[in-house]
Order: structure tokens, then C-alpha cells, then sequence
């Protein structure tokens, strides 16, 4: 077979795929190659696209190796290892031109399902691991760890790596480490003897990774959780944020537990549903513990009346709404940025709230600890907007950091003795004249008594149905988020100074963002960048569409949310603001922002890069 | 409703609790139920209660959903937090709170709609999960704010005001509790202080979730007759069962009883009740015998009430999640995080 020479521009710089059925302990076997090659010192991305089921349906795991640190999909399949014959069909199809594509050998594979332009290898994996193993479900999870060692092989990923990695998972289990050690050497020798190693596309050793981790956004999350002091974790289960409240869990019975009395410093409570889980939430806010849920975007629906209470009772609350596609259920295993107007607004009447957007695991945990003091500094609920490809992703992150000088920002809560020395408290008065009123937290002090409810108030605290003292506190709530800009994270901004044209996104958006404005600057087109962390809206989101006469607004849902969040909440004209948006459900790639922008510009732009 | 705000002169020779505060230390806002109200009548007694028991007013807290009983949590224990919630999801801010502080003494006010229909699963769930709490039902077997719809505890053959009979099977949360694991149930009635004020101390002293159902007549839009629920048909189906007397620690038992008669339960603080069986057939502390009971006396239209069923063991909401005995909320910060160092070890993993 013919095999292309071996070219510089593909080492440490090509998409391998792995086509499995779930259930099968591939997802072991996936994250082994990722972890070896991070461990290598190569920067890797890694995307799971998992069926909404237990077992037995398609799932592919995309490893992108990035010798230049890029963290999106870069549309392009280099290498396929296709072990599920039910779509080996369109996977063979997926695979770019001059790829390869690696296929259980075991069995004939029709020759319709050739191609000319890629280099297919058969590796008879089913029959080595039949010779060599015993046992049905042993078998099948050896099969998998096999085509690990096959790519060793093909790609020289070092085996010492890959021993110690085994050692590490399996510390308590020594015989693991030699069962799996053995089919990797089984698939690393066959393919040795049998297989043009290495190919093209191989990884050598970079130092690209020292001071860095691989971790999922939920689990960094649920670390920011524990670090911000949380203590109170009301949930329901749903897909993808169930992992952030099973590794919160995890880490305070890690972390929590008294060894002496075994006695934990934490409550994680499994509600009936997400409407309990939010009162929860609010109740153990309100009686001055932190306290937070994580959900999806049907919990945050369902959540609705209980988040209005948090909001004109003025209760902190932080709520996780790792972004599913919608809308209804949905494609709950699959990623989209969908919830933005359904959080900005969430519940009946007047209301707004404080949003974060983290861009990768590193930003979720440090929102999360910004989450809960914006919180109690604001009295009022905040959400954090992930979505399943931040969550449920391993993302390659600068370590994450503590400072230990930090102390939890309550906010405006007044002690007994604050108690004692005040003539009279009133819960809604704005007293500062900041928008924000003074709390008290009950069994502290009967001075401090007052009667929250989601009825009509004065700023008395009273129970009112008149139309003045109604507003008087509607009013004050209206000028309090006014003050959010000004304590919530300003957005990232990376501009010349000489271009007109922006791109501005938030969240996950990012990696395909800046991977594109890399090409486009390549191709002579400098963009500038503004990424945008929270709403309300700070006054660089504003200065920044005020000095740019097109901006393209990139994100991922149909409708253009955060768009159309932009023309609501700012004075920038609608017609500057052009969208560019995909919500396919798969993780955005650079390459519909290129082609989009480079339409957008016209021909004159277009010719002068080249395109 | 009431225009006459009361005095604020005192009495100076008014009875005083062990911590020297009277009753009026106990009240709350004024009252804008209707005049005659049963729930009113509630209000009284949880005052009764509450300051008998000695609580300062701030270790309460109060909560609540929504509709007329809803409405009650403000009339009581003004120098108490109160917490009035949404429609039928009282039990879960409860929790939340229960949760972030146990030492906090929760009494939920819920009516038969808001318990019953909207807020029929979370009053389900705190009960398995045994939330250490008083819950009061006050029952009219009707929508009052709304103006007159039946409720889901509405008796099969009973008559809206209008005259609509009701032909939907009632739910009655003396049995509801008893199915879900209830570990104190009773029921009252608000013209019955006697009765009442023994069982709101004993079930606020009760560790768990307390529940009482308290037949609390609708003078408005369901004392008619035809009603199942009106002040004159519920004193004739009255069935006192059994009488509990509370008695609090290091306090002798002075009352009487006759032989074979009391029966005393010792609560986790120390305090007991002394159940006075009046139906020497009864068996407060077999569930089984419990629901059974009920049933019988239920399909003969007698509704029993008194401390139906009493466990005085089994673990509440904190004991089954083995949560420190600092309340969470008091946890210095620095015992919740391993610091710099700490993170460093975590990451490991993820190296």
C-alpha cells in the first residue's frame, strides 16, 4: 500500500476517532491514549459523543492532537479506529482524505466499503483477544484496550507511559495493570510486525503540558464548590451535570468527614425533583449556609417560579445549568449554549439574574467561587452557565490555583451584636444606598426577625398591596442589578487597535473562536476578540461594540440568544451585530466562523486574503 | 377580620414562661382571616404552645406555602424568621434550612390544598425523609381564597356552599403519613385547644418529621350544611382516640392516670408524652394497627383524632446523611476546604 512520506506538518498535529458501542469500556481506553499523549508533553483535546442510553448504541470519542494548544474540533478525522460495525459505513465515509483507518480484521469487511484516497488497516482484534483472554465481558473490554497499544505502535506513543498510567488507575488493583498491560503489548507487537509503523501523523515528545491537568469542567466546578466553603447540595439527577454533583459528593467525602466521629461537614441532598431541589436551595441559602444545585436546562424550567422568589426575596442562590440541547428533552448527550434568555429572565414578572459564562473547566472552578459572592453580596441568584462540552469533556487547563487568603465575600449580614446596636431592622431598606439591603440570618437574634415572602413588600419588610411601596422596592431591585455590572467579571478583550471588525462570544464558544481568528489573521483579516463572562453586561461589553463597526456574535444555539441579549441590554445598533451560529449539538469548529466571515466581508476582503 | 390593633400596654401580673416572657412575647402580626376562622383558632394554640415550652422566640422559625392557612405563619412569634414560600413547596425550604441549620426549631403551616394537591410530593418526600419538623395541615376541605373550591380532602358526598357534591375520593394525610413512614401523626381539631397544645409541643419536640392534621372549619365557604368539614359536623364525628399530655424534661408527672391507661414515650431531649388511651383498644405505637384503625373508624364517618401514631426512634434527615452535630451553617471555613496545599494534592489525579 502506498503510504504518503513521512511529513514534519503532521506530527503532533491530526484527529484520531473512535467509533465504539457504550457500554463497553472504551471510554477507558480512550482516555488512556489521550492521557499518554498529554503525558508526553503534547497538548491533546478530547470530545466524547455518547448515545443517551446504558449500552449498546454508537458512541465516538475525538482525540485531537495540537501541537499548538488548540482546544476545538478541527472538523477533520485523520485517523479512524472504527470498531462498531453498525456505522462503520459513515465512518468510513468521515475520514479525510489521506487518512487511515484501522478495522477489526477479524471478520471479512465488504469491499464496498473501500476507499481509494484513505489507508485502511486491519487488525484482526477480536481473534488475539479470543486467543489470549477468557471470559465474554473481559474480552470485550481487552478488545478495546488492544487498539490503544495498536495505536502505540502506529503513532510511538511511549508504553512506559502508558504502564504508568495503568499503575496509577489501578493501584488497588495490581492484576489489572498486567490484563491490560499484556493487550496493549498484544495490539502494540501485531501491529510492530504486521502495520507501516509509524505513520504520517505520529507524536514526539513536546514540553507543552508541564503545569497543566486534564480535567472535565463539572469536577473542576464541584472543586470551586468545595473551595467557596458550599455546604448545603440539593439536586435531581440529569445528564450532563449529574458528574458535577457526584464529584462535589466525592471530594467532601474526601475532604469532609471528621475521621474521628466519621461525622460530615456537608449535606448533598438527592431531591424528589429539580422544584424541591431550588427550595432547597433557597431555604439553606436563606438560613445563611451556601448552598447550590446543579442541573440542565428542563430543571432550570421547572425551576422557574421558586427562582423569582429567590429574586425578589432576595435570596443568594447559585444554580449550575450545564447546557443540553433543547428544546423539550432534546438531545440531553449533546452540547449547546440554549439557555441564555431562559436564565437572563427566569420566572414571571420582572425579573433578571446574574450570569456567569465559563469557557473551560479552569473558569469553572473560579466561577464558581465568584458565583457564590456575587451571590451574597447581591442577595440573589446567580447562575453559572456551563454546557455538556465544558463539563463532561476532559479539557487540557493551566493547573488550577488557591489562594488561601481568600475569605468568602457574605456579603451584608448583620451579627447580633449589629443587631443590638441598630434601633430598628428593616429587611428591603435601601440603607447605603447601593441597591443592596442589610440580611439578618435566622436563630440569631429576635432583633433581627423578619418575614420573607414572594408577596407584595415594602422595604419594611411588611406585607404590602400599595402601589407606591411596591415599587419603591421593584425600583430599588431594578438600580441593585444596575450595581451587578460593576462587581461581575469584566470580558476578555484582545484587540489591535486598527481593525473594525469583532468577534465576540462567550463560554465554550471560545476554542473555535480563537482558533479561527488565527487562520483569518494568517490569511491577512485581523479580527478583534471580545469575549463576554457574565450579565448584566460591564461597560467594556458596550465600549467595545460602540468602537467596532461589525461585529459577528458567535455562539451556539439557533436563535441567536445572546445576540439578541446584546440588543436588549446595550445600546448597540441591532443591524452591526451579525450571527454566526451553530447548534448542530456536536462542539463548534473554526471553520464555519471562517467561511462566514469571509462571506460577510465580501469579495473585495476576500480577494486582498486570498480566499 | 379584626380592625382593633391590639394594646401595646401590658399587663404587668400576666403568667410568665420559665425564660420570663409572657404569651404576648409569642404573638405575631394581626390577623386578616375571616372572624371565626378556624386557623385563628390554631394561631392561639401554637402561641399556648410554643410559650409553654420555654423557646426563645428567635430558636423558631416559621414557614409556609400559599392560601388562607399559608397566611397564619405571620400571626405568631413575630421575633421568629419566617419563610413564606410558593404554592405547595413549603417542605422543601424547610429542608434547605433544616439542613443548614439543625438546631433551628422548623413549624411548617400548610392548608389541605397546599399539602394535598399542588404540594402533595414534597409533603410526601419530607416525610421519608423524616425533616426534623412540626408540620400543621389545617384542614378545611376547601379553596377559601379562590372562593370555594373543593379540595383533595373533600369527603366523597360532601357539598361545595353552591351545592356541587363532591364524588372524588378524599386523601386523608393522617393515612398518607402513616403509608409514608410518618414517624408522628396526629390530628386535631381547631375548636380543641386542650388536645391541640399538648400535641403541637410534643411534635415540635419530636425528633423527625411531626405531622398534625388539624380539622380547621371554613366559616366562609364550608360551615353549611352538607359539609363534612363545618364546625357542627365535625364535633359530631369527633373520635379521640388517644390523648397525649406533654411533659417536659426534669418535670414531674403530676396528672392521674387510671391503670393501664398512660402509656409514656420519652423523647430525645428528655421530655415525654403520656398518651392517654381513651379507646382501650387502641395501639398508638403499631403503624399497622395504626392504619387500620383509621380505616375502620373512617368508613363509619368518625374521624379519630389524637396522637395516632408515635415513633420514638428512627433516624431524622441529619442522622441518615451523618452530617457533623455543628450545624452547617456555623462550620468556620476553614474546616470546609484543604487549603493551597490540599488542591495541589487533588490535582494529581488530573495531572
Amino acid at each position: 500500500m502506498a503510504q504518503p512520506a513521512r511529513t514534519q506538518d503532521r506530527v503532533n498535529d491530526f484527529v484520531i476517532k473512535l467509533a465504539n458501542v457504550n457500554g463497553t469500556g472504551s471510554a477507558s481506553a480512550n482516555t488512556l491514549l489521550m492521557k499518554s499523549i498529554f503525558r508526553m508533553g503534547v497538548p491533546v483535546m478530547g470530545k466524547n459523543y455518547f448515545p443517551s442510553n446504558i449500552q449498546g448504541l454508537p458512541t465516538w470519542y475525538e482525540i485531537r492532537v495540537t501541537r499548538d494548544g488548540y482546544v476545538a474540533r478541527s472538523g477533520r478525522v485523520d485517523l479512524m479506529v472504527a470498531m462498531n460495525a453498525e456505522t462503520y459505513q459513515k465512518d468510513v465515509r468521515e475520514v479525510s482524505p489521506g487518512g487511515f483507518l484501522i478495522f477489526d480484521s477479524t471478520w471479512p469487511r465488504s469491499t464496498l466499503l473501500a476507499r481509494e484516497d484513505i489507508t485502511i488497516l486491519g487488525v484482526p482484534l477480536a481473534r488475539i483477544c479470543n486467543e489470549n483472554f477468557v471470559g465474554v465481558r473481559n474480552r470485550i473490554l481487552m478488545k478495546n484496550i488492544m487498539y490503544a497499544g495498536v495505536l502505540a505502535a502506529l503513532l510511538e506513543i511511549d508504553l512506559e507511559v502508558i504502564r504508568q498510567l495503568l499503575t496509577e488507575s489501578y493501584s488497588k488493583k495490581p492484576a489489572l495493570v498486567d490484563a491490560n498491560m499484556k493487550a496493549v503489548q498484544l495490539g502494540h507487537d501485531y501491529a510492530k510486525a504486521n502495520l507501516p509503523c509509524p505513520l504520517a501523523l505520529c507524536v514526539e515528545r513536546m514540553d507543552r503540558t508541564k503545569g497543566h491537568v486534564m480535567i472535565d469542567g463539572n469536577t473542576a466546578a464541584a472543586l470551586g464548590c468545595v473551595y467557596a466553603g458550599a455546604t448545603v447540595a440539593p439536586w435531581y439527577p440529569i445528564t450532563p451535570s449529574t458528574s458535577l454533583m457526584d464529584a462535589f459528593k466525592s471530594f467532601c467525602q474526601k475532604l469532609r468527614v471528621d475521621p474521628e466521629t466519621g461525622k460530615g461537614r456537608f449535606a448533598v441532598i438527592q431531591a424528589e425533583d429539580e422544584l424541591s431541589a431550588i427550595g432547597m436551595v433557597l431555604g439553606a441559602n436563606w438560613n445563611g449556609a451556601r448552598a447550590f444545585t446543579a442541573t440542565s436546562g428542563p430543571g432550570i424550567s421547572l425551576m422557574n417560579e421558586f427562582i423569582g422568589l429567590g429574586y425578589y426575596a432576595e435570596i443568594p442562590a447559585v444554580i449550575f445549568d450545564v447546557q443540553r440541547v433543547g428544546p423539550s428533552t432534546g438531545m440531553p448527550t449533546r452540547t449547546q449554549q440554549c439557555d441564555l434568555m431562559l436564565c437572563a429572565y427566569a420566572s414571571h414578572g420582572d425579573t433578571k439574574h446574574v450570569l456567569l459564562f465559563p469557557s473551560n473547566p479552569e473558569e469553572c472552578f473560579y466561577m464558581a467561587v465568584q458565583a457564590f459572592d456575587l451571590a451574597e453580596r447581591l442577595q440573589t441568584p446567580v447562575f453559572v452557565l456551563s454546557d455538556l462540552d465544558i463539563g463532561m469533556n476532559d479539557w487540557m487547563c493551566p493547573e488550577l490555583r488557591w489562594d488561601d487568603a481568600y475569605r468568602p465575600d457574605r456579603g451584608k449580614v448583620l451579627s447580633r451584636e449589629d443587631l443590638e446596636a441598630l434601633p430598628k431592622f428593616h429587611r428591603y431598606l435601601d440603607k447605603d444606598d447601593d441597591g443592596v439591603p442589610y440580611r439578618t440570618i435566622p436563630g440569631v437574634s429576635a432583633r433581627g426577625a423578619y418575614f420573607t415572602r414572594g408577596s407584595g413588600h415594602n422595604q419594611y419588610g411588611g406585607y404590602t398591596e400599595d402601589a407606591i411601596e411596591y415599587q419603591v422596592v421593584v425600583d430599588r431591585l431594578a438600580r441593585k442589578f444596575k450595581r451587578a455590572r460593576t462587581m461581575v467579571p469584566a470580558p476578555v478583550i484582545e484587540a489591535t487597535g486598527t481593525s473594525s471588525i469583532g468577534l465576540v462570544t462567550i463560554g465554550s464558544s471560545r476554542g473555535a473562536v480563537n482558533e479561527a481568528r488565527d487562520i483569518l489573521a494568517k490569511r491577512g483579516i485581523p479580527i478583534d476578540y471580545m469575549r463576554i463572562k457574565a450579565f448584566p453586561f460591564t461597560r467594556e461589553v458596550e465600549s467595545f461594540m460602540a468602537s467596532h463597526e461589525k461585529i459577528f456574535v458567535v455562539e451556539q444555539n439557533r436563535d441567536a440568544q445572546l445576540r439578541a441579549l446584546l440588543t436588549l441590554e446595550t445600546d448597540v445598533p441591532k443591524t452591526k451585530l451579525h450571527s454566526i451560529l451553530h447548534y448542530n449539538g456536536l462542539p463548534m469548529t473554526s471553520q464555519g466562523i471562517v467561511e462566514t466571515v469571509l462571506a460577510e466581508l465580501g469579495d473585495a476582503k476576500r480577494a486582498a486574503a486570498g480566499a | 377580620m379584626s380592625f382593633i390593633n391590639k394594646p401595646k400596654v401590658r399587663h404587668p401580673d400576666l403568667p410568665k414562661n420559665p425564660i420570663g416572657l409572657t404569651r404576648r412575647d409569642y404573638e405575631g402580626a394581626m390577623s386578616t382571616l375571616c372572624a371565626g376562622c378556624g386557623h385563628d383558632s390554631v394561631t392561639a394554640s401554637i402561641i399556648e404552645a410554643i410559650w409553654g415550652l420555654g423557646l426563645r422566640p428567635e430558636q423558631l422559625a416559621k414557614f409556609s406555602g400559599i392560601g388562607c392557612s399559608s397566611k397564619t405563619t405571620a400571626y405568631f412569634a413575630s421575633g421568629a424568621h419566617g419563610f413564606n414560600g410558593v404554592h405547595g413547596r413549603m417542605p422543601s425550604v424547610v429542608t434547605g434550612a433544616n439542613a443548614a441549620n439543625k438546631d433551628l426549631y422548623c413549624i411548617g403551616v400548610s392548608g389541605d390544598g397546599d399539602s394535598l394537591s399542588i404540594g402533595f410530593g414534597q409533603f410526601a418526600h419530607a416525610i421519608r425523609r423524616n425533616v426534623n419538623m412540626l408540620y400543621l395541615c389545617e384542614n378545611n376541605g376547601v379553596y377559601g381564597l379562590t372562593k370555594g373550591q373543593f379540595s383533595a380532602s373533600a369527603d366523597i358526598g360532601t357539598k361545595s356552599k353552591k351545592g356541587e357534591e363532591n364524588l372524588q375520593a378524599p386523601v386523608d394525610p393522617c393515612l398518607a403519613a402513616l403509608s409514608l413512614g410518618g414517624t408522628f401523626i396526629a390530628r386535631s381539631f381547631s375548636g380543641d385547644k386542650e388536645q391541640l397544645v399538648p400535641l403541637i409541643q410534643a411534635g415540635l419536640m419530636h425528633k423527625g418529621f411531626a405531622m398534625i392534621d388539624v380539622i380547621s372549619p371554613c366559616v366562609t365557604f364550608n360551615d353549611h350544611v352538607g359539609s363534612t368539614k363545618s364546625y357542627t359536623f365535625t364535633r359530631e364525628h369527633y373520635h379521640e382516640a388517644v390523648h397525649a399530655d406533654f411533659i417536659p424534661p426534669r418535670q414531674e408527672i403530676t396528672a392521674t392516670y387510671a391503670e393501664g391507661e398512660a402509656l409514656p414515650v420519652e423523647m430525645h431531649d428528655g421530655s415525654r408524652i403520656v398518651l392517654r388511651k381513651l379507646d382501650s383498644s387502641y395501639d398508638p405505637t403499631h403503624r399497622g394497627k395504626a392504619f387500620e384503625y383509621l380505616r375502620t373508624k373512617l368508613r363509619r364517618g368518625e374521624h379519630v383524632t389524637g396522637l395516632i401514631y408515635c415513633a420514638s426512634s428512627g433516624p431524622d434527615m441529619h442522622a441518615m446523611s451523618g452530617t457533623t452535630d455543628v450545624p452547617l451553617n456555623q462550620l468556620p471555613y476553614e474546616t470546609l476546604h484543604p487549603g493551597a496545599a490540599g488542591l495541589a494534592k487533588v490535582l494529581k489525579r488530573y495531572a
